[in-house]
């Protein structure tokens, strides 16, 4: 026998054994929770049923991807490990790299024309709606977050709290003075960025993971808060029937007066939902064009320094203070213009919408994508909302696993398993380079092993 | 006076509990320095693995004395929370160690969201509620028409948390284990070279801290008798209040922390509202963190340069 095989003969029982011990885990793992089920019977008492089905499909599928990862995948990553040179940034990446924001930018503004001629008008509410609005929604709340977590490195884990000021105070400023929509929107910002810098203030001194306790803490409190003050905010409920956004003056609905009436078309919903789409790409854009901006500006820098070193920024004389609370207020600014908008779309706001999931998708969005990157957290928008978006169609696979499935409830499941893999795969988000502001000689991307941060 | 003495008793049932689970909160975190964002969730499954061995032996093995089945649902339950939160730590915080800070906490809460839906998907949405269990209770005073009660839920679960709790004491200061666990809290590199598993010794915190939750489970099981997919947020969060509370990194300051938030907590719902007592209890982690960041037992932390 040769030597190879006789190697490869080892590698194959020791993956066997490996792949055992995996089963053997994963039976202790699934036998309470999927073996097992906790139903009502008839009179309401709590019975077990057993599925001892599944949970032997369960262990044979986890104890089979070990066996394959062990046997096929290991060993290639290990070749393609030994084999693969430092990369250093090639032409065609430099070049993908410049032409890709215009690129995007360019498709975004096309986007729902493209759909209504793909889908036609009743299919292109639905996408435009669900995939446009509700990922450039998390593409703005993203990059607001971008200024506090990627460049001032101050984690907050309770940005959704300003998020619902701004919705709160959109809806209840509408529906009581009936002012519009695009005066109320800086207010709600300014209303925001206030609540930012009061919330910004206590916490000054913490840094770190004590920052983002403290700050989930409040967004827990403000949303306990407007679940509990009945008076003003209509607890769980909710406020409904939320003034809609015009088109400078033009409500869209189907009366005289109507956008579609005085422009001389059919009435349909899709002119509204275009128009949303408009206004929330103009504010995305907004937004990554001040943070771009911003970072060139003094304070801009400040912040960055501050996510590298707080301690070498006290000792430069930067005021550390005002530099963390510019941070927060501008985070929180443009959250609330987020809220607003986010009122205005639905008509319709309650608690729910403003709970700590949220706070964590947005956090996960800012971290997934490679924290400070603006590209990034738009990739990441897209990739984790779109992703959790698409599983609500996926009628295809009632098909397959029968008319019982449904792929819905296993929406929030895949995308906490996606938060960890993600991480796991590339701990420093999916774009690590950093473009710098300043530079001496040249512009050039910085790698990520020289990215040092994470003192906040 | 009366109802005072009754939320005493009341408090430190609830506080018995969080304390548990701030243990687990208080070692991770001493030991590698992460908020375990995913143990309030570790608690919640603990507490379903508790009530669906309670229902096998209660229902299908037919033992009729309930302290023995708690007995053996507080030991079954530990072993398979053991277990997930090992894997936990094996598959979602293992390949991230010595990553940057942000990393195993996001890791973490997408774990904390992937429990709770899972625990959703496999068991269904609906709160699972068991018969009331152990019903005696003992009046210890009576005045003004109120009885001041102390159920047996409540002597066994005091009984059951101080019994561990010295046994805790003893596994960590006493033992070979608990010395190497103390060794990686100061500096893993160091405990690394003069021959401790670092590996071995942060997976075995898990295991333990996953235990002490099972045991809080177990507890809670007896004590409420419903959980739904849901309930892990919340207590988790407190009992990490709790350990915040307490000086993060603090053993005993984990136990008072729990304590104290469950006085709090029943004191708050009784005297003022009890909308507002989740408020108060993160209200309290806002004033610990930013007048006394250190809290009561922890030590304070320098900075370096």
């Amino acid at each position: 026998m040769s030597a190879p095989a006789q190697i490869s003969g080892v590698a194959v029982v020791r993956a066997l054994r490996d792949a055992g011990w995996t089963a053997l885990i994963a039976f202790g793992l699934f036998l309470p929770l999927i073996g097992f089920q906790t139903v009502q019977n008839m009179s309401n008492v709590l019975v077990l049923d057993t599925r001892f089905g599944l949970l032997a499909v369960f262990v044979a599928i986890v104890a089979g991807g070990r066996l394959t990862y062990s046997l096929a995948i290991a060993p290639r990553l290990a070749r393609a490990a030994a084999r693969s040179a430092p990369a250093t940034p090639s032409r065609l990446r430099t070049a993908l790299a410049r032409w890709f924001s215009p690129f995007v930018i360019g498709f975004v503004i096309v986007y729902p024309i493209i759909v209504l001629a793909i889908t036609g008008t009743g299919g292109a509410v639905k996408w435009v709606d669900n995939f446009g609005i509700q990922i450039l929604i998390y593409v703005m709340l993203g990059w607001g977050l971008n200024i506090v977590v990627g460049l001032a490195g101050l984690l907050d884990l309770g940005y959704v709290a300003f998020y619902a000021v701004g919705a709160y105070s959109y809806a209840l400023l509408a529906k009581t003075f009936g002012i519009g929509f695009w005066e109320l929107l800086p207010l709600a910002g300014v209303l925001a960025a206030f609540w930012g810098i009061l919330l910004g203030f206590p916490v000054l001194r913490l840094r770190g993971d004590y920052l983002a306790i403290v700050t989930l803490a409040f967004g827990e409190i403000i949303r306990l808060v407007l679940i509990n003050w009945v008076q003003l905010t209509n607890g769980y409920a909710g406020i409904s029937s939320v003034p809609r956004p015009t088109f400078f003056g033009i409500p869209f609905n189907a009366s005289d007066e109507g956008f579609a009436a005085v422009f001389g078309l059919e009435f349909t919903p899709l002119y509204r939902t275009l128009f949303l789409y408009y206004v929330i790409l103009a504010l995305a854009l907004f937004t990554a064009f001040v943070t771009l901006r911003l970072r060139r500006l003094p304070v801009g820098r400040a912040w960055e320094a501050l996510r590298e070193d707080e301690i070498a920024c006290r000792a430069l004389g930067i005021n550390t203070t005002n530099t963390k609370l510019t941070a927060f207020a501008m985070g929180a600014m443009f959250a609330g213009f987020a809220g607003s908008f986010f009122a205005a779309r639905q008509g319709f706001i309650s608690p729910e919408s403003f709970t700590f999931l949220e706070s964590a998708t947005i956090v996960a969005i800012v971290v997934l994508g490679g924290m400070g990157s603006q590209i990034g957290v738009a990739i990441a928008a897209v990739v984790m909302i779109g992703g959790t978006e698409i599983m609500r169609d996926l009628d295809f696979l009632k098909r397959i696993f029968g008319e019982t499935f449904d792929p819905t409830q296993y929406r929030m499941l895949l995308f906490g398993l996606g938060m960890v893999l993600i991480m796991v795969w590339r701990p420093r988000g999916l774009i690590v380079t950093r473009e710098p502001s300043v530079f001496l000689k040249e512009r050039k991307a910085i790698p990520a092993d020289l990215i040092k941060e994470g003192h906040g | 006076m009366e109802v005072f003495v009754q939320q005493l008793i009341n408090g430190l049932t609830l506080g018995s509990i969080y304390g548990l689970i701030a243990l687990g909160y208080t070692m991770v975190y001493g030991i590698i320095g992460m908020v375990n964002f995913a143990h309030g969730d570790v608690f919640m499954v603990s507490v379903f693995i508790s009530l669906i061995t309670f229902l096998i032996l209660t229902a299908w093995i037919g033992i009729s004395s309930i302290a023995l089945a708690l007995l053996i649902v507080l030991i079954v339950a530990m072993v398979f929370t053991s277990i997930v939160n090992w894997t936990i730590e094996r598959v979602a915080y293992r390949p991230l160690r010595g990553s940057f800070r942000l990393a195993p906490l996001i890791s973490a809460i997408g774990m904390s969201i992937f429990l709770s839906n899972f625990v959703q998907v496999a068991q269904g949405p609906r709160n699972k509620s068991t018969a009331p269990m152990f019903n005696d209770m003992v009046v210890l005073m009576t005045g003004n028409g109120y009885d001041v009660t102390l159920s047996y839920k409540q002597i066994t679960i005091w009984a059951v948390t101080a019994v561990l709790l010295v046994g805790f004491w003893f596994l960590v200061s006493k033992t070979a284990l608990g010395r190497a666990q103390r060794a990686c809290e100061q500096d893993q590199k160091m405990a690394a070279l003069v021959g401790v598993d670092v590996d071995r010794t942060i997976s075995t915190t898990f295991v333990i801290a996953a235990a002490l939750a099972s045991v809080a489970g177990t507890m809670y099981l007896m004590y409420y008798g419903v959980i739904s997919f849901s309930d892990g947020f919340v207590p988790g969060v407190k009992a990490f209040t709790a350990a915040v509370l307490g000086g993060i990194g603090s053993l005993p300051g984990a136990v008072v922390g729990g304590l104290l938030i469950g006085l709090i907590e029943t004191m708050w719902s009784a005297y003022f509202s009890i909308d507002y007592k989740d408020v108060a209890a993160f209200c309290i982690l806002v004033i610990t963190l930013i007048f006394l960041p250190q809290g009561l037992f922890g030590r304070p932390d320098v900075e370096k340069v």
